[in-house]
């Protein structure tokens, strides 16, 4: 099989060195075709330099745990395939806009905690049936682009307000929202949608559509944001022909 | 040191589920070593078994169907009361599931939406598209935040500490701090999925080192049925990974080199929805034979879902369809995909009753990595991801009943002593020897493929055997690069290596002791299955020599009389 030594420059930094900055690792690896990054990861570490820090688990672009800034661009490592970028040298770089743990772990934390703020979780207020609540297909339909977010932040590395204000709530997590909104069981009251109403809500959002790039499984979170741009400002004329009362 | 009433070890579905169960009325800690949205149940992509008779085609279908297919199934290996009570549970729990919010798949009638699967007399399986698992993770997932489930991400249990015939706790590393945590708990219950990494060949997430077994096995606790591996049918070549069942479920043909669909030669009524064990056994025949196709990957042998059309492909397999174009190039629509079977699953495991009790009290549990057995020698498609979810559910009422009528003391000292120990442990793997963890493991898989697959012998499980005790020879001489105990992923695969090593010797040991060819476990020397001498489990315990002692058990048998397993 044909095999061509490839170039890795990975960024570096342990967070325990507080006076070490991040810096550059070059290693070699023989490239066949189909060999993703994620797999030379695993050879690096494996063989060469088992102190290479990087998060990995399904290899399949399901799990969302291998999300980094491959050669410019953010994707999944394991998708990725080395050969696909027309050089043979290539940069890996932990995801934007999180702390850094060490190499290519960055902390998660942020992203989780505006996930767990928009109540990511169906809301219901009527008594279930016994058996389940019915849902026609087109509803069904209409929330599998939310559905099939695999929670993975690209979108919120590739986003440029979080830098500016961290407490911005972010691609992933309005997508989470809009996926309960659309949901014909859900029952959230749409007063609730005021949590997001702001700058730090979808307001914040400069439409500069990045996320819709960096997204591997096209999510499309601006779509979200506009969605629910729309059920706000249709609540609040509500509101005011009704004169403030909270109607749902 | 750390208190928990519960602890659950694992965030896929089995202990989001137990812990989801428990944390309104007790101090519950959810430990794992990825973020529980990482685990392998975030994988499965066909669907989950109940009797809804939502099917146009089902409307009489019953939950002792279920259980009938289910113990047919195991090759008649299955407790079957065991059995009884998942399929019974099924529709309470797929229920259950679809009222917190998952988006299952929709019939025109709005309910949800079951398809045909292998081994299954009716079209059962819940799904949706084929990202089932992502959507019911996802779904607990989410009730444990509306819960509030107090999650501790990225630390993995190294150890367990059992005393007195009792559970004590755990011993956990923080990965991210690199700090090594004693933790006392009441109860705890092991969620930690299945092994499939230690083969060459899996469908398995690389996390899947089973280490959940290996751990209980070392602290006393017995194992049971593990020689069943089951091997998927179809699994992509190059990555192997999955091409769920469903692709068949929904139409699609296996053929090979000839353009034959060559199960008419083994199972001419089921054909492809035959179960895992006999798909499997036939492709490996088929490419043994010669009628594979030949790639610098592998010989393969062809899944073709062409005549399904570009719609349903794009309404039922659409993820199946993103793997192919990612990973091979190729587009189902218009090219046949190129598989061959894996190792996809561990029927074996904690050795477990319907109540995922063991014989230590306090200890449960629950999941790929407990064997109840529900399964026995072969698992049908669609059973694992009830399993998981039954038996998480009925681990947590088992482990409230056993809180509520025991008065239960702990012993710190020896949770601390363990301790210690684990902390000597890591010393010596990052301070003395020269093997490379890694050459270790890799020898370890290629044997697991080469020797424990689809079709065994004698001569080959001894080979098998012989190699495994040279490579714990070797282990004792395994260093790590960096003595730093934080985000060391090669420590703690080092340390995850000793219990792969041991779940392989008892994988062998039991293959070589089981003369007979039974789901799964197929010995070309032996090729009945002989229930006068092997209806039985294999139950293996760590000896006073440090070597797996073996013993058998029998297997509950309540309506269902063992026959000829047709179909
Ligand atoms: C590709 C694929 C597709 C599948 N599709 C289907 C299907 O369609 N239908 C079906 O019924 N079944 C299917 N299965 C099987 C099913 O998905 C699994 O059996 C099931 O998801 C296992 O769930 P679990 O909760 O037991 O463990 P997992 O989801 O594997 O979770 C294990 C958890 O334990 C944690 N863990 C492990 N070890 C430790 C440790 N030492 N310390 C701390 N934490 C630890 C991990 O972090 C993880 O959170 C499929 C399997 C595969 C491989
Ligand atoms: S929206 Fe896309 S990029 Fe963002 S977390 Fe979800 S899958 Fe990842
Ligand atoms: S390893 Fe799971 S998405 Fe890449």
């Amino acid at each position: 099989m044909r095999s061509d030594s490839y170039t890795f420059k990975i960024l570096r930094y342990d967070s325990t060195e507080h006076d070490r900055e991040p810096y550059f690792t070059s290693y070699r690896v023989r490239v066949i075709p189909g060999l993703t990054i994620l797999m030379v990861l695993l050879r690096i570490r494996d063989e060469i330099d088992g102190t290479l820090a990087f998060r990995s688990s399904c290899r399949s672009a399901v799990c969302g745990s291998c999300a980094m800034v491959i050669n410019g661009k953010i994707d999944l490592a394991c998708r990725t395939q080395a050969a696909s970028f027309g050089t043979d040298t290539i940069i890996l770089e932990p995801l934007p806009n999180l702390q850094i743990i060490k190499d290519l772990v960055v902390d998660m934390t942020p992203f989780w905690k505006m996930y767990e703020k928009i109540k990511p979780y169906l809301i219901r207020r009527n008594q279930n049936p016994e058996k389940e609540i019915p849902q026609t297909e087109e509803e069904r339909k209409r929330i599998d682009q939310y559905v099939n977010c695999i929670l993975c932040a690209s979108c919120y590395g590739a986003c440029p307000v979080p830098s500016k204000d961290p407490d911005y709530i972010g691609p992933a997590a309005f997508a989470k929202l809009e996926r309960f909104v659309l949901d014909s069981r859900d029952e959230r009251p749409k007063r609730s949608l005021e949590a997001v109403n702001d700058d730090k809500g979808v307001w914040g959002c400069d439409m500069v559509l990045r996320c819709i790039d960096a997204c591997p499984k096209d999510v499309r979170p601006t779509d979200s944001i506009v969605g629910l741009r729309k059920q706000l400002l249709k609540y609040k004329s509500k509101k005011i022909f009704s004169m403030g009362k909270d109607e749902d | 040191m750390l208190y928990h009433d519960v602890l659950i070890v694992g965030g896929g579905l089995a202990g989001l589920r137990a812990a989801v169960g428990l944390c309104d009325k007790y101090n519950v800690g959810l430990f794992s070593k990825v973020h529980p949205i990482r685990s392998h149940s975030i994988a499965a992509q066909g669907g989950i078994n109940a009797a809804l008779a939502n099917n146009p085609e089902a409307k009489d279908d019953t939950w002792e169907k279920h259980t009938f297919d289910t113990v047919k199934g195991s090759d008649y290996l299955a407790d079957q009361d065991a059995a009884e009570i998942m399929c019974k549970e099924a529709s309470i729990i797929v229920y259950e599931m679809e009222h917190w919010g998952c988006p299952f798949s929709r019939f025109p009638d709005n309910s949800i939406a079951q398809r045909p699967f292998g081994g299954a007399g009716y079209p059962r399986t819940c799904y949706s598209t084929d990202i089932t698992g992502h959507v019911l993770l996802n779904t607990l997932f989410e009730r444990s935040v509306y819960k509030g489930v107090n999650i501790y991400s990225e630390y993995i249990v190294l150890a367990l500490v059992v005393g007195d015939g009792k559970c004590h706790g755990v011993i956990v590393l923080d990965q991210l701090n690199g700090r090594i945590i004693p933790v006392l708990a009441k109860a705890t219950l092991f969620a930690t999925g299945g092994y499939g990494r230690v083969y060459y060949y899996s469908t398995n997430a690389l996390t899947n080192t089973g280490s959940g077994i290996g751990i209980p096995y070392r602290a006393g606790i017995p194992i049971k049925d593990m020689e069943f591996v089951q091997f998927h049918p179809t699994s992509l070549i190059g990555t192997n990974i999955l091409m769920t069942e469903g692709c068949r479920g929904e139409g699609g043909y296996l053929v090979n080199n000839k353009g034959e669909r060559f199960m008419e030669r083994y199972v001419p009524k089921a054909m492809e929805l035959a179960p895992r064990d006999i798909v499997s056994r036939s492709i490996q025949t088929e490419i043994e034979e010669g009628r594979g196709f030949e790639s610098e990957l592998g010989n393969y042998i062809q899944l073709d879902l062409r005549h399904l059309g570009e719609k349903k492909i794009m309404e039922k397999l659409p993820g199946i369809r993103s793997i192919c174009l990612d990973f091979i190039g190729i587009d189902p629509i218009l090219e046949p995909i190129p598989i061959m079977p894996a190792q996809h699953y561990s029927m074996g495991g904690i050795d477990t009753d319907e109540k995922a009790e063991t014989i230590v009290k306090g200890f449960y549990a629950a999941g790929e990595c407990a064997c109840v057995s529900v399964h026995g020698a072969n698992r049908l498609g669609g059973n694992s991801l009830l399993d998981t979810i039954v038996f998480g559910k009925l681990g947590a009422i088992a482990i409230e009943e056993y809180l509520q009528t025991n008065e239960i003391k702990l012993d710190e000292k020896l949770v601390m002593g363990r301790k210690t120990e684990v902390e000597e442990t890591i010393k010596k793997l990052t301070h003395s020897g020269h093997e490379k963890p890694f050459k270790i493991l890799e020898e370890l898989r290629g044997t697991m493929s080469q020797y424990v697959g689809i079709f065994r012998t004698k001569e080959e499980l001894q080979l098998a055997f012989n190699k495994i005790l040279e490579l714990k020879e070797k282990y004792k001489h395994v260093k790590v690069s960096s003595p730093k105990p934080h985000m060391n992923y090669e420590l703690i695969g080092a340390i995850e290596l000793e219990y792969m090593l041991d779940i392989c010797h008892i994988i062998v040991l039991g293959a070589l002791l089981r003369e007979e060819s039974r789901g799964a476990h197929w010995r070309r020397d032996f090729p009945e299955r002989k229930d006068a001498d092997w209806l039985k489990h294999t139950v293996a315990t760590l000896g006073k020599d440090g070597e797996p002692s073996i013993s058998y058990k029998d297997v509950v048998i309540t309506r269902y009389t063992p026959m000829e397993r047709k179909y």
